[in-house]
């Protein structure tokens, strides 16, 4: 990258960055939770504010993604009583997050759909990401079910500085302008910082382009074992870096039901309800059906609006939060073969 | 902040106007501009906000016709004159009125799909000389979920209007007994010289087989539109709710041709 300068923090002087960026910005990280996992003595590692170099859990990937900090899980938009809604407070300081090339990349994909979708920026969304800057976090290693590298989310320009990882000291390189004064003191380094250049999980990403191959899948077969696997019950989108979809609900308060909160809460076409109306109907019944529209979305609904490649970053989280233990890279293996048995019999067809 | 497109804005209900036990027409003060076909976002009290067609809407108001469901609607339905509701929008593209225009117009509607029809059967009726003339098909479930009944005897006294009522499953004077789908072999379309176009709006099953009807009538599929409804958090493009594929029913509808609506599989 050019006008990138890197530096070798040690542990002291990290501290001190630290506490100089915090002046400024809210720092979010990854960070382990002790006994926070879902099962009994397994820990968790979730974004939080972070406050020393220390408390960055960077050996081990994040449960949830870094989605979680720009999008909460829970967010309340408005508070409202019988006569107006008003806005809940944007953040009070800048937000600097830490990232893999994948969870950077996956902004790109939260863009489309906050600011650019119908030409109506999501005034929510825009708060937060307008104050907010990146900083990569090197894959020294990486993770059971990665696959980055086979949708092209392996390497980002998107940082304003990328750090890689010692148990005492630092390498942090500096391509945002903005960052350079927190260095004046620091040791030069000639270190670069990589990307991952090669998984050992490779996935060969699906292409659909054109609707009538789409619809012809949603007929496919290959769903059907869906319906006795999967339980529908939402985790890998609460663990995608690019789902976006959400549900606005509003609660009111106990002592008096006309003064509430509308919340922004995270959906999932995987759940139930997630398509019924206010009469009761729904379109996608079966657990199968809500399947295929996940991924149908990720592999070709996005793509055809946006002309962008997959919804998918290759991060591997959604397998690793499955309960039932559905892979998703075999998923997409499997379409791409029932592309494949469709493709000659078209060829055929129009022979 | 600019405007908040999300924030909802407080209006007064000027009218209630039950139009059956459980199909109620809300009429809410609005100066904000309203076309034919587009909805809006109504806050449910208690439960969150949902799409609604504007059913009418004329100087400073607009109506609204809401079935009570049950605990989604229930707030709503304990609420009178002089309350309050918020609101916002419009949202949608509505119907494409020029392609009506001194055109032979064939109007398919069922349930409280009518709704969404309403304000455009008003607007051809006040002026008559909009369209060549109008054909309409209402049908409902049984008299006791009739809509606009008021609304219904006009329409089938105007001088251009070709009115048919059915009711799916009920005898009664001044309706025919059955499905809209049996009466599509009533329209002449022979005798339109193909210069007409044909709306279908109704439950999603009710579009589905109207569509085959038409294209079976030799309807072609470019003369067919549809208005689609579909569960809706935020009507920007954001909640992804009501997309299937790549559209996104409250950008790029909710009203879509034929020959893009056909391939619409949810």
């Amino acid at each position: 990258m050019e006008n990138t300068s890197t530096y070798h923090l040690q542990a002291d002087e990290l501290d001190a960055l630290f506490a100089h960026l915090e002046e400024q910005y809210l720092v979010y990280a990854p960070v382990r939770i002790p006994s926070g996992g879902r099962y009994a003595q397994t820990d968790s590692v979730l974004y939080r504010p972070v406050h020393r170099y220390e408390d960055i859990e960077y050996r081990e990937r994040s449960t949830y993604p870094m989605k979680e900090v720009l999008t909460p899980i829970t967010q309340t938009l408005f508070y409202f009583t019988e006569d107006q809604y008003q806005e809940s407070k944007p953040p009070a300081k800048d937000l600097l997050i830490f990232g893999r090339a994948c969870d950077i990349n996956a902004i790109r994909i939260q863009d489309q759909i906050y600011l650019l979708n119908g030409g109506v920026e999501d005034p929510f969304y825009k708060r937060v990401r307008d104050r907010a800057k990146f900083v990569l976090m090197e894959c020294a290693q990486q993770f059971e079910g990665c696959f980055c590298c086979s949708v092209g989310a392996n390497v980002t320009d998107m940082h304003a500085m990328a750090f890689s990882f010692g148990e005492r000291d630092a390498q942090i390189e500096v391509s945002d302008e903005a960052f350079r004064d927190y260095f004046s003191q620091a040791k030069p380094s000639d270190y670069s910082i990589r990307f991952p250049e090669e998984n050992e999980l490779k996935v060969n990403y699906p292409v659909i382009d054109r609707m009538d191959m789409a619809n012809r899948l949603k007929d496919h077969p290959m769903w059907r074992e869906f319906d006795d696997r999967c339980i529908a019950c939402g985790s890998c989108t609460v663990a995608c870096s690019t789902c976006t979809c959400f549900e606005s609900t509003d609660i009111v308060y106990t002592q008096n039901a006309h003064i509430g909160e509308r919340r922004r809460t995270c959906s999932s076409c995987m759940v139930g309800g997630f398509d019924q109306m206010a009469g009761g109907q729904c379109f996608r019944n079966k657990t199968s059906e809500k399947y295929r529209y996940k991924i149908l979305h990720k592999v070709y609904g996005h793509d055809a609006r946006f002309h962008t490649g997959p919804m998918c970053v290759g991060c591997g989280r959604c397998s690793a939060r499955c309960p039932e233990l559905i892979s998703y890279p075999a998923t997409l293996n499997k379409l791409s073969r029932a592309i494949e048995e469709i493709q000659p019999e078209e060829v055929a067809h129009h022979a | 902040m600019l405007e908040n497109p999300i924030k909802p804005h407080a209006c007064e209900i000027l009218d209630i106007l039950p139009q059956t036990e459980t199909e109620w027409t809300f009429r809410v003060a609005n100066d904000r501009p309203v076309r034919h076909g587009q909805f809006m976002q109504l806050s449910l009290p208690r439960i969150g906000e949902a799409p609604i067609s504007a059913s009418g809407f004329g100087s400073g108001y607009v109506d609204f016709t809401i079935r009570k469901v049950g605990k989604v609607t229930d707030g709503l339905f304990s609420l009178q004159k002089g309350d309050s509701i918020f609101l916002r929008g419009c949202y949608g593209n509505g119907w494409p009125l020029e392609r009506f225009r001194n055109k032979h117009v064939v109007i398919i509607a069922g349930g409280t799909g009518v709704s969404a029809v309403k304000s455009l059967v008003d607007m051809m009726y006040n002026d008559q000389s909009y369209a060549k003339d109008l054909h309409l098909i209402f049908g409902f479930k049984n008299t006791c979920s009739v809509l606009f009944s008021d609304d219904l005897l006009r329409w089938k006294n105007a001088a251009s209007f070709h009115a048919t009522y059915t009711l799916d499953a009920e005898e009664a004077e001044g309706w025919q007994k059955g499905l809209v789908t049996d009466f599509l072999g009533s329209i002449p379309f022979a005798s339109f010289g193909g210069d007409y176009e044909c709306i279908v709006v109704g439950p999603p099953i009710m579009m589905k087989f109207t569509g085959l009807g038409l294209l079976t009538s030799g309807v072609p599929e470019d003369h067919i539109w549809m208005s689609f409804e579909r569960k809706m958090s935020c009507a920007i493009g954001k909640c992804g709710h009501c997309r299937i594929d790549e559209t996104y029913v409250c950008l790029d509808g909710p009203v879509f041709n034929y020959t893009i609506g056909r391939s619409l599989v949810d």
